[in-house]
């Protein structure tokens, strides 16, 4: 075994743990371990790196890896959960932004006149990718955190200009390989950062999930052109088995959604509609509900069924939906939870929010499973979700959401909705069943006014 | 160990392929900690900053940008997977979660 075969053993084991990690992370038993894996084929890979012959520099690049590492495990441990899409958005433009990095790097480590196409083109993908995602990432990371309006942001010309700077980095980059000034290669960079901000401005919050998992598998995918650069086996697999699997994920919740790809990324959310349903609902008024007034209608129920949503999370009132769950289960009140795909801000966001509270994951029921059963149930309590379950999705044709598939919360004999006030949802459209004669809205703040349930049906 | 273009070509569809097989059957509530799994996972850039930086020898310019490409695949790869293990940790303490037996 001579000393290069080393550092390729290493990268091999790697990339089979990188395959094996995934495939564990995809069932809930052993997703644990599959994280760990993957975690160990990075740490193999890396340690194969260090190990390639002719390799040095090595103080700087323990010294860099310690600079990343410690702010990235700080951040990482002390996120709340609540933010952990825009977390994952953040690490995700890191990687972009290091993919961006390399390219150039390996761009301006070839003499100029030595780009042939074979070579350049991963560069120069791996520079567009990079970038796109590098910017796109932190706009996306902006808008969760709310640093930037989520409202889609738009100004004229808009898909004119995404399409001329679209040409510009076709253009730029094709001429890249012949330029003899090295540094033209700045200029599709500029127009690929540029073009990752242009095209998630205008991209509404509601959709900020697909568009970090297509982010994601952009990340992917310029690992993957970096790895064909570097002639690195390693990561040509990491990168494109994320690339393959973000698409797919992206498929998933597209459906969930109801939206096409297309729609997410080329249109925002319509906002004419919205004037015309309040319009409609403008005559109607909301039905108020006292706290002890609910834990009656709850405590005496059969079935209560529970519908979360991201305003719960925000409200921090996990542990007090579980506790209210369990005072009820006392009772004899048989509690399940509807968890639409998309509840929290991405899918399966709020089955992480409810098992971080200890709700045992059974009680969790996916749209499909729960839906026939709103029929039998007593009460739908509504917590801080809104558009998944708009019947405006089933009914009214020109409503934005329409098509999308929600939670029958309405089949219910009684819908409860705790709300903090009376505007309208994340995605900005009005919501009939709020309207609706049998819906009872308790105005507060979730955690607030779940205290009050859990006391009140305790004093029953 | 240089490998042909055209190896890595067929590496890339083969490692497509794989890529949707091994997820294709995910439970909605694994969506999330898949998501951020799979970020960590592409933070194998980090291994190409590495390399940057291990071969750049005395080009300064060529040090510098992999110095910085290795500071940010760390935080990718250190941010993404401990994120997703403390999700994921979330899901462990469920063995009464199987009261119905396995038979």
């Amino acid at each position: 075994m001579t000393r290069a075969s080393v550092p390729e053993a290493a990268f091999l084991i790697a990339s089979l743990l990188f395959i094996f990690g995934l495939k564990r992370l995809s069932s809930p038993r052993s997703a644990r371990s599959g994280n760990t894996m993957a975690a160990i084929g990075m740490a193999l890979a890396l340690g194969g790196a260090f190990l390639l012959p002719g390799m040095g520099h090595f103080g700087w690049i323990m010294l860099a890896i310690v600079i990343g590492a410690v702010p990235g495990w700080l951040l990482a441990r002390r996120v709340k959960m609540t933010a952990m899409p825009q977390m994952v958005s953040l690490f995700n433009g890191m990687g972009g932004a290091c993919a961006l990095f390399i390219s150039f790097g390996e761009w301006l480590g070839e003499p100029a006149d030595s780009h042939d196409l074979g070579r350049a083109l991963p560069m120069l993908l791996g520079i567009v990718f990079g970038s796109v995602s590098f910017t796109g990432s932190l706009v996306a990371f902006g808008k969760l955190q709310g640093l930037i309006s989520e409202k889609p942001l738009r100004w004229p010309l808009q898909k004119t200009g995404n399409a001329l700077l679209l040409a510009v980095i076709l253009a730029s980059s094709a001429a890249a390989p012949s330029s003899q000034h090295e540094m033209w290669i700045l200029l599709p960079a500029a127009a690929a950062l540029l073009l990752g901000v242009a095209q998630v401005l205008p991209i509404g919050g509601a959709d900020m999930p697909v568009v970090i998992s297509v982010l994601n598998s952009c990340t992917g995918l310029a690992a993957a052109v970096t790895g064909f650069a570097m002639h690195n086996m390693s990561m040509i697999i990491a990168g494109t088995l994320v690339g393959a699997a973000g698409s797919f994920l992206t498929v998933l919740m597209c459906k969930a959604m109801n939206r096409s790809l297309a729609k997410v990324i080329f249109g925002s959310f319509g906002l004419a509609p919205k004037e015309a349903a309040a319009a409609a609902q403008g005559d109607q008024s909301m039905r108020e509900i006292a706290a002890s007034e609910c834990a009656v209608m709850m405590g005496y129920a059969r079935k209560v069924i529970i519908i979360p949503g991201y305003g719960l999370a925000v409200a921090q009132g996990q542990h007090l939906v579980h506790e209210l769950d369990e005072v009820l289960e006392k009772r004899g009140v048989e509690v399940k939870y509807a968890i639409h795909p998309v509840a929290g801000r991405m899918p399966g966001h709020m089955n992480v929010l409810l098992a971080e509270a200890d709700v045992p994951y059974p009680k969790l029921q996916d749209m499909e499973e729960i839906n026939p059963e709103f029929d039998q149930a007593d009460v739908a309590l509504i917590i801080g979700a809104n558009d998944v379950v708009n019947p405006a999705a089933r009914t009214d044709a020109a409503s934005p959401i329409f098509g999308m598939p929600i939670l029958n919360a309405d089949k219910a004999k009684n819908v409860i909705v705790i709300k903090r006030g009376r505007g309208a949802g994340f995605a900005g459209i009005e919501n009939g069943l709020f309207y609706n004669p049998k819906t009872r809205m308790l105005f507060g703040d979730a955690k607030k006014a779940l205290q009050e349930l859990v006391t009140e049906v305790k004093a029953l | 160990m240089i490998i042909g273009t055209l190896a890595m070509i067929y590496i890339f569809i083969l490692a497509v392929f794989t890529g949707v097989e091994v997820i294709s059957r995910v439970p909605a509530i694994l969506h999330t900690p898949l998501m951020s799994g799979a970020n960590a996972i592409h933070g194998i850039v980090l291994i190409g900053g590495v390399i940057l930086l291990g071969l750049a020898g005395d080009n300064n310019l060529l040090c510098g940008l992999g110095f910085v490409a290795v500071i940010l695949g760390t935080l990718n790869v250190v941010g993404g997977f401990v994120v997703t293990d403390r999700m994921l940790e979330m899901f462990k303490s469920k063995p009464p979660a199987k009261t119905n037996p396995d038979q």
